[in-house]
């Protein structure tokens, strides 16, 4: 459940924002969520709600981008998509794979008023 | 993909059903230009996303492009550097409870304190049981007691370092909670994360945690003097763990025998005497070492 943690961290960065862009209220929190960033999404969806209570975001619905893994495969030679770390290249078979994306974590943007 | 829950994939999936979220009866297909309003179902989040409500014609966008984690990583970047500037070797130990960890490192702490300056920061969910327990070795600890938390931040460990205050040149252990998901996803600004993982735990713990055994550099395989009593496969599991990190060095001891607890020692010393290349200012740290291998 380090969801929790990670919507503090998401409302840190937005309060944070609303001082310096001079924004009230937020609509709409779009993520860009890795599938290999060890987040349980809808984990993450309650706890935004839980967390985003009483805040510039409290009524802020979540956008979540989810961003498919890459990886470099050793032996071909070649970027291929996957699903998990221990993914064989599904090319070759191989397990020597070099994670290019996936675990990407962030927001992206705001809509706010 | 569903914007309404993000499921697509990474979603929880229990074997042998099809889909453990919730059924779906809207379009994931739809644009976002427009004004929609179709039903959704039973529902984990804030209700439908892209459901634009009138009058938000006036809202604007704002680029973020933040990471979630930005603020742990300012302050495990803090910790880095602080680390740097004593020379110091911080090792962040991750297991699931119960693998050993706080007898692996009493059983270190009474090997190698008298060749190396040693402070341990624990980290439980309550209790200062484990802490108390290094002291009891004579060497500094603190606990800090996440309560309801699930793992170790940044920030935390910050704060136990202005109480522990250790000296320069030595080695730093952190314990982090016992479990295997959330650590993975906090940088605490150490040089190492060392995954310990039990032979009495099953040999594909690898493969159903593969964060963690990917985000650290070393696996140390404990108990393995219990490898007579079970079924574990050894090649297997190391295995395992090189499909998820091909890079993972993998140390087999027995905390309780010391079998093998030579080899991690050694480790230690070496990490340790990387941190210290270029360091002359920290020679008085040096001679300690200095004066037990002679």
């Amino acid at each position: 459940m380090h969801e929790m943690s990670l919507c503090e961290g998401i409302l840190q960065i937005i309060e944070a924002e609303a001082e310096k862009q001079h924004f009230t209220e937020v609509k709409n929190v779009i993520l860009d969520v890795g599938v290999l960033s060890g987040v349980e999404l809808s984990a993450l969806e309650f706890s935004f709600g839980v967390v985003m209570q009483g805040s510039v975001a409290e009524h802020a619905t979540l956008q979540i981008n989810s961003i498919e893994a890459q990886a470099w495969c050793m032996q071909c030679a070649k970027t291929i998509t996957i699903k998990q770390r221990y993914d064989a290249c599904d090319q070759c078979g191989s397990y020597q794979l070099q994670v290019s994306s996936g675990d990407e974590l962030k927001i992206k943007e705001l809509e706010v008023n | 993909m569903c914007t309404t829950c993000g499921c697509a994939s990474g979603e929880t999936t229990i074997e042998g059903h099809q889909h453990f979220h919730h059924v779906h009866d809207h379009d994931h297909d739809h644009d976002h230009d427009h004004e929609h309003n179709h039903s959704h179902n039973i529902h984990f989040g804030l209700g439908p996303a892209h459901s634009h409500a009138p009058g938000l014609s006036q809202s604007r966008m704002v680029e973020i492009e933040k990471n979630i984690l930005s603020k742990n990583d300012e302050y495990a970047q803090k910790n880095r550097q602080y680390f740097t500037d004593k020379a110091m070797l911080a090792l962040n130990l991750v297991s699931s409870p119960g693998s050993g960890k706080t007898t692996l490192l009493t059983k270190s702490i009474t090997d190698l304190s008298a060749e190396l300056n040693l402070s341990v920061i624990e980290g439980d969910q309550q209790t200062s049981n484990d802490a108390d327990r290094i002291r009891a070795t004579g060497v500094s600890a603190v606990q800090i007691n996440t309560g309801k938390g699930c793992h170790l931040d940044a920030h935390m460990v910050e704060h136990a370092m202005e109480t522990l205050a250790p000296e320069a040149g030595g080695v730093v252990f952190i314990e982090n909670v016992g479990n295997l998901v959330c650590p993975a996803s906090f940088d605490l600004g150490e040089a190492h994360k060392v995954a310990i993982l039990s032979v009495t735990e099953g040999e594909d713990k690898p493969l159903k945690y593969p964060d963690m055994f990917f985000a650290a550099d070393i696996m140390i395989l404990n108990k393995i003097d219990l490898l007579p009593y079970l079924n574990f496969d050894v090649a297997k599991c190391i295995e395992y763990a090189r499909r998820v990190n091909p890079k993972i060095l993998v140390l087999q001891v027995s905390a309780t025998t010391g079998e093998g607890m030579e080899d991690w020692y050694q480790w230690i010393r070496t990490s340790r005497q990387l941190r210290l290349i270029g360091r002359s200012d920290m020679l008085e740290a040096k001679d300690v070492d200095m004066k037990v291998s002679v």
